[in-house]
């Protein structure tokens, strides 16, 4: 009596077929990504600043840890962090579904279609650019803000030079760059409404508002989920913008967390501290992802 | 009524492309503008244009190498993110296996994952093994965010490939592999390609790592644009030309994708 199995199964694949197609992939990100952060996780377990290395490099423990958790500083920065999204988002959500539903309103399709294409440009700008663009637009002395603010009798502002200005600013570069993204997501949603219903809510009321609370909102709502945990996530990465604008001057006003961890690594050289800083920062965005992969890929499992 | 609706819609349509494009456009103009013009306040809107800046820019033997610094580790690192990502892009479409949501799930996260977070223990290790300042380490490190990109556009559309093709190649004694490079492969060029014009964008635009971990050899545009940030009196004119020069081809392949653009910023929440 033979046992012999057969070697593929019905569909033409053996069990290990598809580990061969996926193995460089995962072997690549494992090395890159997973390797990197086991090292780090090592180093904040020890006392290592570069420029204290005479003293070696001796592991403490959960120190870092601890004095990372207890350092007014990083909470300060994270909070900023937390007010900068308060800040951007409001405007981001609320300009881009305005954006969204002039761009869904039918008629003027030659012009709907340019701006339609416009609002490419921002989110492909490269970001340190931007923040060049934001020293030039927002500088003291020549900048256009000031001319612009001027048109309504405000008189110039050292916007860089001040706390409040320079927040301000690096928030008026992010609403400019990321409320395209909004819009885009919105306009998406827009377009799920089927059409005989849309057409059919048009006959039944004049009312915009109406239209877009009891027929569009439902096709909006996923977008903006997926909006704010994506934007969360960029926020606390945010980092190009602030660096060539302000450096997160002036003081520490716009300081965000990515700024901060840079600073405590690169230019204070205590990379043990950094890197708790750095693995704290990354359970946070884990979270963040698993809560957007719970919401939007379900339907694979 | 309707001819007022008309004429505020297209006012508002206006607005949004003019406030969209201006700072783009602000730095362009500066950009052909002479010190004394974009030192001028108020702001000059016209005036003579000059092209010394760009001439400035193009005889900065920095400003041309960090270009094409940048320009060797986007093309490495975006092709190297598809030759690792089109197979399991294939394998994630195709096949049924264990643990697959969860290697989806784990392909996906890294979209999450702040550069920072692994800028520091990157630091550390291309350190002992000599690997700062050099091209190979940023290629390596781009491919972190390339990857998932590619992984996910890739298995989208391979997954719209009908299976009858793979049927019939399969009864020709076509292997697993003949049916990935003969059928999957060309077919899912226009995947592909998008998904490559993503990754070729974000490495071309990335700064902190680049910043952290190349000196002087393999500066590339960004670093190099934010290094003329230091000094008493900057150079705006020669600083917004290269500005232009670094943004100008990012735009262009953005405008090629802009259908996609959604897409691939939110990995597939939204269609």
């Amino acid at each position: 009596m033979s046992t012999a199995r057969p070697r593929r199964s019905p569909s033409g694949y053996g069990r290990l077929t598809p580990l061969w197609f996926l193995a460089p992939a995962v072997l690549a990100l494992l090395v890159i990504g997973i390797y990197p952060t086991l090292f780090a996780a090592v180093t904040s377990l020890r006392r290592y600043n570069l420029t204290r290395s005479r003293d070696g490099f001796p592991f403490v423990g959960l120190d870092n840890y601890q004095q990372v958790l207890s350092d007014p500083t990083f909470w300060e920065t994270l909070g900023r962090t937390a007010k900068f999204f308060l800040c951007v988002m409001p405007f981001e959500i609320a300009l881009g579904l305005g954006i969204a539903l002039l761009l869904h309103q039918p008629g003027l399709g030659g012009l709907r279609a340019l701006a339609r294409v416009s609002l490419v440009v921002p989110l492909a700008t490269t970001y340190a650019v931007v923040g060049l663009l934001g020293r030039l637009i927002f500088n003291r002395d020549f900048g256009i803000a000031n001319s612009f603010i001027g048109l309504f009798g405000l008189p110039s502002f050292d916007w860089l030079g001040n706390s409040a200005g320079a927040f301000a600013a690096i928030c008026v570069m992010d609403v400019w760059q990321w409320t395209p993204f909004c819009a885009l997501i919105f306009l998406s949603g827009l377009s799920m409404v089927p059409v005989e219903i849309e057409e059919a809510a048009r006959l039944e009321t004049a009312s915009k508002i109406a239209l877009l609370r009891n027929v569009q909102l439902p096709y909006l709502l996923p977008g903006l989920t997926a909006m704010l945990i994506l934007r969360s996530a960029d926020v606390l990465k945010l980092f190009d913008v602030v660096f060539t604008m302000t450096r997160g001057g002036p003081g520490a006003a716009t300081e965000l967390i990515s700024v901060y961890i840079q600073r405590v690594g690169f230019r204070v050289f205590d990379l043990g501290t950094a890197s708790a800083q750095a693995l704290l920062l990354l359970i946070i965005t884990i979270i963040l992802a698993r809560v957007y992969i719970r919401f939007f890929y379900r339907e694979i499992e | 009524m309707p001819r007022i609706g008309r004429l505020l819609h297209g006012a508002g349509l206006l607005a949004v492309f003019a406030v969209t494009i201006f700072p783009f456009y602000w730095m362009v103009s500066s950009s052909f503008k002479t010190q004394t013009d974009l030192l001028a306040s108020p702001p000059v809107w016209l005036f003579t244009p000059t092209l010394a800046n760009y001439a400035d820019v193009f005889a900065d033997q920095k400003v041309v190498g960090a270009i094409v610094n940048s320009l060797v580790v986007a093309v490495f690192s975006t092709g190297l993110a598809v030759v690792l990502g089109t197979p399991a892009a294939f394998a994630l479409a195709r096949y049924e296996f264990r643990g697959k949501s969860d290697l989806w799930f784990w392909f996906i996260s890294n979209r999450f994952i702040s550069p920072i977070v692994l800028a520091l223990p990157i630091y550390l290790v291309a350190q002992n093994i000599g690997l700062l300042d050099t091209h190979l380490v940023l290629i390596l490190v781009y491919i972190t965010f390339i990857l998932p990109i590619v992984v996910w556009i890739c298995t989208d559309q391979f997954r719209s490939i009908p299976r009858d093709l793979e049927e019939a190649a399969r009864l020709e004694g076509a292997s697993q592999f003949d049916i990935f490079w003969r059928i999957y492969l060309p077919l899912g060029v226009p995947g592909i390609a998008v998904s490559a014009i993503f990754g070729f964008i974000f490495s071309w635009n990335e700064l902190l790592y680049a910043l952290v971990l190349t000196r002087r050899a393999v500066q590339t545009a960004p670093v190099v644009a934010t290094s003329f940030m230091s000094g008493y009196e900057l150079p705006w004119g020669k600083i917004m030309a290269t500005g232009t020069v670094i943004v100008l081809p990012v735009t262009i392949f953005a405008l090629l994708v802009s259908r996609h653009m959604v897409r691939g910023l939110t990995m597939g929440a939204t269609k």
